[in-house]
């Protein structure tokens, strides 16, 4: 299954008009925040916040909803949050925190839960792992390289980075500039190469935007407690919901792109282990599901 | 019950082998039969060079402990716990500390407890990799000449591992349950564990990082227990000065092993 377990998928997106025009897509991840802080089902949130470098972003602890709608928005670059969620509990003394990690971060935190071997009173404070979708990553350096060079404009002019429709694309206040994806190979971290998670599989609510249509998200709820969350959100109006594009342009879609993601990546992992190197996970023969992400 | 688990593990061969044997060595059915018989394990807890820290951890499970002390174990020996002077046999024990080679009471009692226990736990960092043992290099009263300290695996045979500066109470909860239920799948990780001996922050950068492996996820960073780990450009930089060898920044990380199915079966997925 290379959209991993879920109970359901739909399509949405947050009704906060303030959430819809910073958020990079449906705002599902800082509606669910702002809902479940407001709630009080997490007491702070682990995101990706801005530094005073543009477009570097930074793990920060958000505690309102101001800093959760102020970190809203794709960085295509490292924020290492796992390493954050030390902090909120012991420096912040949170006792129940949200995060929201790409597919490579959930591995940590999940195994991390499952085998705490020096993490200490952690592992159950963990109340919303809000997971994102995530083809690749890219070092700061390859993002000035495109940005700066290829496409000739200052990073602190740019006001949203996007990747679709076969383009990465970059927004500012008056003109849309992209540069073809082929363009950008080469440039992504060597670690993504090997990694067989596209959907956030290990999340409790999972969200990107392939799937559905500009605006809005696809959402999938995969545990009880994520579900749980995300139904009362939706109860809550804080989000709307419709039914999710079975078709070419919806499901279809994703499980392509999921499936060329594992399929490219379990090649790789063949490969290094042909040549002796290290790799965490199995080879396409020793496993049942060749495209299972263990 | 333990003997029998080891039994089914064929736990004479070194660890290394035996983590390189299908894993279902053990069968369903005689997991269950293990597990229906509930014998309260012999447990002793040995304690060489170490702080007791690995030891404190383990009653910091205040929720469970009262129960884990009289319905599930049985701890027959440790001078912090036990009257007791001779060591018993026992099913498991919990070796922490790392051993002193110039101490003869030291390398005598380990090569008791090999003989004595049917599984030997290196129970904390500094019996599994040495830890901040490791700096040590003698020159101090009353004895100057203690100054080589080897994790416990470099004399002995070690069954598993639980690495940690201390390992979490969560972590020692969760060994004890399973090898009270004779599950082998979730001790898996620790049996291996036990080949890791020299461990070092600079792993994240030998094993990860130029393996082309990281992802810059944080976790290393987030579980060192001693902050000299902090994240540069998406990597993780390692302040040797303040690294204390515990490993357990390779051990978090998702990129070093990865218990996929456990991680599923534990979330419902
Ligand atoms: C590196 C990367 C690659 C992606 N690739 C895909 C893809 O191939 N297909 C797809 O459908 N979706 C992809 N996404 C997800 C997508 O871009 C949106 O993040 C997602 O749809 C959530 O949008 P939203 O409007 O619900 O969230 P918002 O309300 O805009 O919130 C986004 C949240 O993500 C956090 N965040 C931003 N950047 C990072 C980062 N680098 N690391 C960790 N957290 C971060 C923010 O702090 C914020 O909390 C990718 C995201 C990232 C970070
Ligand atoms: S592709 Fe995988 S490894 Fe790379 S950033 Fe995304 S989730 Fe992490
Ligand atoms: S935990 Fe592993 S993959 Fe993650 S940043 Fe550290 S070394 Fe890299
Ligand atoms: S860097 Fe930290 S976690 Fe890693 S071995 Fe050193 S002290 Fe332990």
């Amino acid at each position: 299954m290379v959209l991993g377990t879920y109970k359901e998928v739909v399509t949405a997106r947050s009704t906060d008009k303030q959430i819809q025009k910073v958020s990079q897509d449906g705002g599902i991840v800082s509606a669910l925040f702002c809902y479940a802080l407001e709630e009080k089902l997490i007491d702070g949130a682990v995101v990706a916040g801005p530094t005073d470098e543009f477009w570097k972003p930074a793990p920060m602890v958000a505690m309102s909803a101001d800093e959760i709608i102020a970190a809203a928005g794709t960085k295509y670059t490292f924020s290492p949050n796992v390493l954050m969620l030390k902090q909120a509990v012991r420096q912040y003394g949170l006792e129940k925190v949200g995060t929201v990690a790409i597919p490579c971060q959930t591995m940590g935190i999940r195994k991390m839960q499952s085998y705490p071997f020096g993490v200490r009173f952690l592992a159950d404070k963990i109340a919303l792992l809000t997971g994102i979708f995530c083809m690749e990553n890219f070092p700061f350096v390859s993002l000035e390289t495109f940005i700066s060079e290829k496409m000739g404009i200052s990073m602190e002019l740019v006001e949203k980075m996007d990747i679709g429709k076969g383009k990465f694309i970059v927004e500012t206040q008056d003109d849309v500039l992209t540069i073809p994806l082929k363009e950008t190979h080469g440039y992504e971290q060597a670690g993504c190469k090997v990694c067989l998670d596209y959907v956030a599989e290990l999340a409790d609510v999972s969200t990107g935007s392939v799937g559905s249509p500009d605006g809005w998200s696809t959402v999938f709820t995969r545990t009880e407690g994520g579900e749980t969350i995300f139904k009362a959100a939706v109860e809550a109006g804080v989000i709307e919901t419709k039914p999710v594009n079975e078709g070419k342009f919806g499901l279809e879609m994703l499980t392509k792109l999921a499936t060329q993601k594992k399929e490219k990546a379990m090649k790789e992992i063949d490969k290094r282990k042909g040549m002796g190197l290290p790799v965490p996970f199995k080879a396409s023969s020793e496993k049942e599901d060749p495209l299972a992400n263990v | 019950m333990l003997a029998r688990i080891k039994e089914f593990l064929g736990l004479g061969a070194k660890p290394k082998e035996v983590s390189e044997e299908p894993k279902e060595v053990v069968s369903k059915e005689e997991v269950e039969k293990v597990a229906e018989e509930k014998t309260k394990p012999r447990i002793g807890y040995i304690h060489l060079s170490g702080c007791t820290g690995d030891g404190m951890s383990l009653t910091e499970n205040y929720d469970i402990l009262a129960d884990l002390l009289t319905d599930m174990v049985e701890i027959v020996y440790g001078q912090t716990l036990v009257d007791l002077w001779e060591m018993p046999e026992m099913d498991l024990a919990l070796v922490e500390g790392s051993c002193c080679l110039q101490d003869e009471h030291s390398l005598h009692e380990l090569m008791e407890v090999r003989e004595k226990a049917g599984l030997v736990v290196a129970f904390g960092s500094c019996a599994a990799t040495g830890c901040f043992t490791r700096y040590s290099r003698g020159g101090q009263q009353a004895q100057p000449n203690h100054e080589s300290f080897v994790p416990i695996a470099d004399l002995i045979k070690v069954d598993c591992a639980i690495p940690g500066c201390p390992p979490s109470p969560e972590i020692i909860a969760k060994t004890v349950v399973a090898v009270i239920n004779g599950d082998m799948d979730y001790l898996q990780p620790m049996i291996d564990l036990a080949g890791y001996t020299e461990a070092c922050g600079c792993d994240l950068q030998l094993k990860v990082v130029n393996q082309a492996l990281c992802t810059g996820c944080g976790t290393c960073a987030m579980a060192c227990q001693t902050r000299a780990v902090s994240m540069t450009n998406g990597r993780p930089e390692v302040n040797s000065a303040r690294c204390i060898k515990c490993g357990i920044c390779y051990v978090q990380c998702p990129r070093s092993w990865w218990p996929a199915d456990r991680i599923k079966k534990d979330l419902g997925l």
